[in-house]
């Protein structure tokens, strides 16, 4: 149910265009219309839009500053990369080409100031003017006196101006240290389910029936309502998969109305989705091409992180596995593992409880060449000569980012690594060459 | 009534746009340091006059109405026709003029002196200071036009190198060169420690402090002149019906309480002023009258907590991670945690509920992990984060228990086997 957006400042006909646009946020969109008042007015100077992302903000404000032709420059934060690409968009949009040749080279917030106000008392503002700001969270970056001058611009310029910040992040991280002016703060809040649904609902395909695809799009909810809940992520996910949904469908196996069988057939591939896709380790058009190919010749999908499986040569392995070992393993348990004839080592009390010690939480240490090459040898079972080549291949292991080296480049004599593949990777190449890794790992005794 | 409804429309205009309006100055409330104003007026008018230099520090909190305070001094003064004639003004402000070298550019710009300093290069600031006020003097090279320079936040002109734009000016005013008022406008009640020992030497120390010493019953009184409709309003019906409104609201208990409460955090104008702004913009042409309810929502929504209205909206997974960085941070006091921590701890979670619904993952884990982060509701901890592989990475939490607690209370539709893990004390 559209409530409707009534005010005496603007067309009616143009706000129920409006109202139709913005589906369950006509409460937000009625708050920004009462407080931008009538046109000729002056509104307040600044106002800040924050919420999640995809909720609507930057929709918001694009559809009002189109539909009601309001006078605005929306700038997005990303895009400049300095301040004067700031500044010649917004004197491009308020007054034309002209105007942004005005500015000098490297302009200042001084010339800025100085050419707008040049410009608007040629050409004052009958309405107010707007300036969007998306992704205002990367003004903080910029110089400091630029977020607290925006604020403020509407006093500094004397003009009918209004600057709208839209951002993810709470006003109480962008504050600057003195104070500023303080922005109206306006929250919008995070889309519910059913109001998803009723969204999502809208992007039905002509030739199927409305009930049929809000049956689709519940299922969807209810796999990836609990991980996401991004409005953008989820239309991408639906459009993708829509065409395996109807695939039984077309194929005559089942009819529209028999949610469950359809649930059954596609809820495995929304869990595979969930894996692919949605990680961005398949591209969308992989997505695709996969789902047109038959079952038994889809195999394997290999995502992004498969293509670190590369093929190394056997003492590269070995190599790594080593340094796997050199990194969690502390240096005292060496001699328990490596060594014929090795004491007992005592885990006491103390460090089974703290479960903190556990390497594998703290992340991998570092370790010297000579122990890496210790443990090296015991690990391999044929006799290993110290040739060059063992030593080159300690470097492409570092060039393919499966060691790091933490020590500086001077110390040539004494270089020290760390490895950085994870338990998953590391047990996989260890079961190629038919070596128990888990038996060594000191955390796994 | 329908026409009536038309006309009650146009209310909105005087009111907001009374209060929206800040450029224009609002008359100096009656305070009982009334003679701010006077004191300010004297001092300027002795420079425009009879051409004495002064100084003069205008010290008070943002919103105090400092500029307000200016703005109609200014105004009073220009009405003199002597000084209209001779006064010179430059308005400086801090935010604008970050560098002494643009400050020069724009004094020399504000006398419209650009011609006659033409292509010259000046050796010093102190030069080009003394060229332009030179430039100034009458035809009978008697005396020169006095200035007065207006510096807008003037603790960032004492961020410049070496102070060399206040040090010049106050040296002029201390000096019998030409008549200049340099009047400070600034936030900082430790402004006089910011400047150097020459630069404090030459200033005359004279500060104007706008420390709000207003009572709650002004405060109200003040709500009550800033609502309701003046007498000039066209519809003299719709105006009193809406100046009753007002009245009733002024009355209301609950409204007194709200009232209490903002004025407890802050008294100066500005915060009343957007508390009011949204007060009215509740008011439409479906609803012409104010009543109680709508100045109680505008101040819950002064009052809202921005990081409780962002963890409403977390999916239910990075709820869980939140849940689990609380409890790590309950049993190892603080210390900074990474992903693997995190998702160890949830795992944990998940075991004993033996409930696969949230089995996640850990790409998925780290995902909403990272989602976390571009919130800026985990940060990481200072150091070398470029050798530091990305599940390692040390994060802190932003955090504190009672906003997780509250947000949890809030949440839609919270598993109930997740609160218990929230509330339980043992993670």
């Amino acid at each position: 149910m559209t409530a409707l957006l009534q005010h005496p400042g603007y067309d009616e006909e143009r706000l129920k265009g409006v109202a139709e646009k913005l589906p369950c946020r006509e409460v937000q969109a009625g708050m920004l219309l009462s407080l931008m008042g009538q046109p000729h007015q002056y509104s307040y100077p600044s106002i800040f839009i924050y919420g999640h992302r995809a909720s609507g903000k930057s929709h918001v404000m694009h559809v009002l500053m189109k539909e009601l032709e309001l006078s605005h420059a929306t700038v997005s934060c990303v895009e400049c990369v300095s301040i004067a690409l700031l500044f010649e968009q917004v004197l491009l949009s308020f007054f034309g080409c002209d105007a942004a040749s005005l500015l000098p080279r490297s302009p200042s917030l001084s010339d800025f100031v100085r050419v707008y106000r040049q410009q608007s008392s040629q050409s004052p503002a009958k309405q107010t003017r707007y300036i969007v700001m998306e992704k205002a969270e990367l003004l903080r970056d910029t110089d400091a006196s630029l977020l607290s001058a925006l604020l403020r611009l509407q006093e500094l310029v004397e003009d009918n101006v209004t600057v709208i910040l839209l951002s993810e992040i709470a006003w109480d991280k962008f504050r600057p240290n003195t104070g500023c002016f303080e922005p109206l703060l306006l929250h919008f809040p995070d889309y519910s389910k059913s109001e998803l649904q009723q969204i999502l609902s809208q992007n039905v395909h002509p030739s199927y029936s409305a009930g049929f695809y809000s049956a689709y799009i519940n299922i969807l909810l209810g796999v990836f309502y609990s991980v996401c809940r991004d409005l953008r992520e989820l239309r991408h996910l639906a459009a993708l998969n829509f065409s395996k949904f109807c695939e039984p469908l077309a194929e005559g196996k089942v009819k529209e109305t028999d949610t469950h069988k359809l649930w059954k057939h596609i809820e495995p591939h929304l869990k595979k989705a969930m894996q692919t896709v949605y990680l961005r380790e398949v591209s969308s058009l992989q997505w695709e091409q996969m789902q047109q190919m038959e079952e038994e010749e889809a195999g394997a999908l290999r995502g992004l992180s498969a293509h670190t499986h590369v093929e190394l040569p056997y003492y590269s392995k070995f190599l790594l596995i080593a340094a796997y070992l050199a990194s969690y393993n502390p240096a005292r348990t060496d001699k328990r593992f490596f060594l014929k004839h090795h004491g007992k080592i005592r885990k006491t009390n103390f460090l089974k409880k703290n479960e903190k010690t556990s390497n594998h939480l703290l992340g991998p240490k570092p370790f010297p060449l000579d122990r890496l090459l210790a443990i090296f040898y015991s690990v391999v079972d044929s006799r290993v000569a110290p040739t060059a080549s063992i030593f080159s291949q300690i470097s492409s292991l570092v060039t393919l980012q499966l060691l790091a080296q933490v020590s500086h480049d001077d110390q040539l004599d004494a270089p020290k690594y760390k490895c950085a593949v994870s338990l998953d990777f590391i047990c996989a190449i260890a079961r190629t060459v038919n070596f128990d890794i888990v038996k060594y790992l000191y955390d796994f005794l | 009534l329908r026409a009536d409804l038309e006309l009650g429309v146009s209310f909105s205009d005087p009111v907001q746009s009374h209060l929206g309006d800040s450029s224009v100055p609002v008359s100096w409330p009656t305070r009982p340091q009334h003679e701010l104003p006077q004191h300010l007026l004297e001092l300027l008018r002795r420079t425009a006059i009879h051409g004495e230099s002064n100084s003069v520090l205008i010290v008070g909190p943002r919103g105090a109405g400092k500029t307000t305070l200016l703005q109609c001094v200014l105004r009073d003064l220009q009405k003199e026709e002597k000084v209209q004639k001779n006064l010179l003004q430059v308005h400086l402000n801090g935010l604008l003029q970050t560098d002494d070298r643009i400050a020069l550019k724009e004094i020399t710009r504000q006398l419209h002196l650009e011609n006659v300093v033409g292509d010259k290069v000046f050796g010093s600031f102190a030069e080009n200071l003394a060229f332009l006020l030179e430039a100034l003097k009458k035809g009978n090279r008697s005396s020169s036009c006095p200035v007065l320079f207006v510096l807008d936040e003037f603790d960032l002109f004492a961020h410049h190198k070496n102070q060399t734009l206040l040090y010049n000016l106050f040296d002029v005013s201390q000096s019998a060169q030409a008549p200049i008022a340099v009047v400070g406008v600034t936030c900082r009640l430790d402004v006089l420690e910011l400047l150097e020992k020459r630069v404090k030497s030459r200033f005359s120390h004279r500060q104007i402090h706008l420390l709000s010493s207003l009572n709650f019953t002004q405060y109200l009184e003040r709500v009550w002149t800033q609502l309701s409709l003046p007498d000039s309003f066209p519809d003299k019906k719709f105006a009193q019906e809406w100046n009753a409104g007002v009245k009733t609201l002024c009355e209301d208990k609950s409204v007194e309480e709200v009232l209490q409460r903002h004025f407890n955090s802050s008294k100066d104008f500005r915060s009343l002023h957007m508390l009011l702004m949204l007060c009215l913009s509740r008011v439409s042409v479906a609803k012409p009258t104010i009543k109680p309810a709508d100045l109680l929502e505008a101040s819950r929504m002064c009052f809202a907590d921005a990081t409780a209205n962002m963890l409403h909206g977390l999916s239910i997974l990075e709820l869980c991670l939140v849940i689990a960085m609380k409890h790590l941070n309950d049993v190892y006091e603080g210390e900074p945690f990474n992903l693997q921590m995190v998702h160890n701890e949830f795992k944990k979670f998940l075991h004993r509920k033996s409930n696969s619904m949230y089995n996640f993952e850990q790409p998925v884990v780290m995902k909403a992990f990272e989602h976390l982060q571009q919130l800026e509701l985990i940060r990481p901890v200072d150091g070398s984060s470029a050798k530091v592989q990305r599940e390692y990475q040390l994060m802190r939490l932003t955090l504190d228990h009672s906003q997780i607690m509250e947000a949890l209370q809030k949440y839609p539709q919270c598993p109930t086997d997740i609160k218990q893990w929230a509330m339980s004390a043992f993670g």
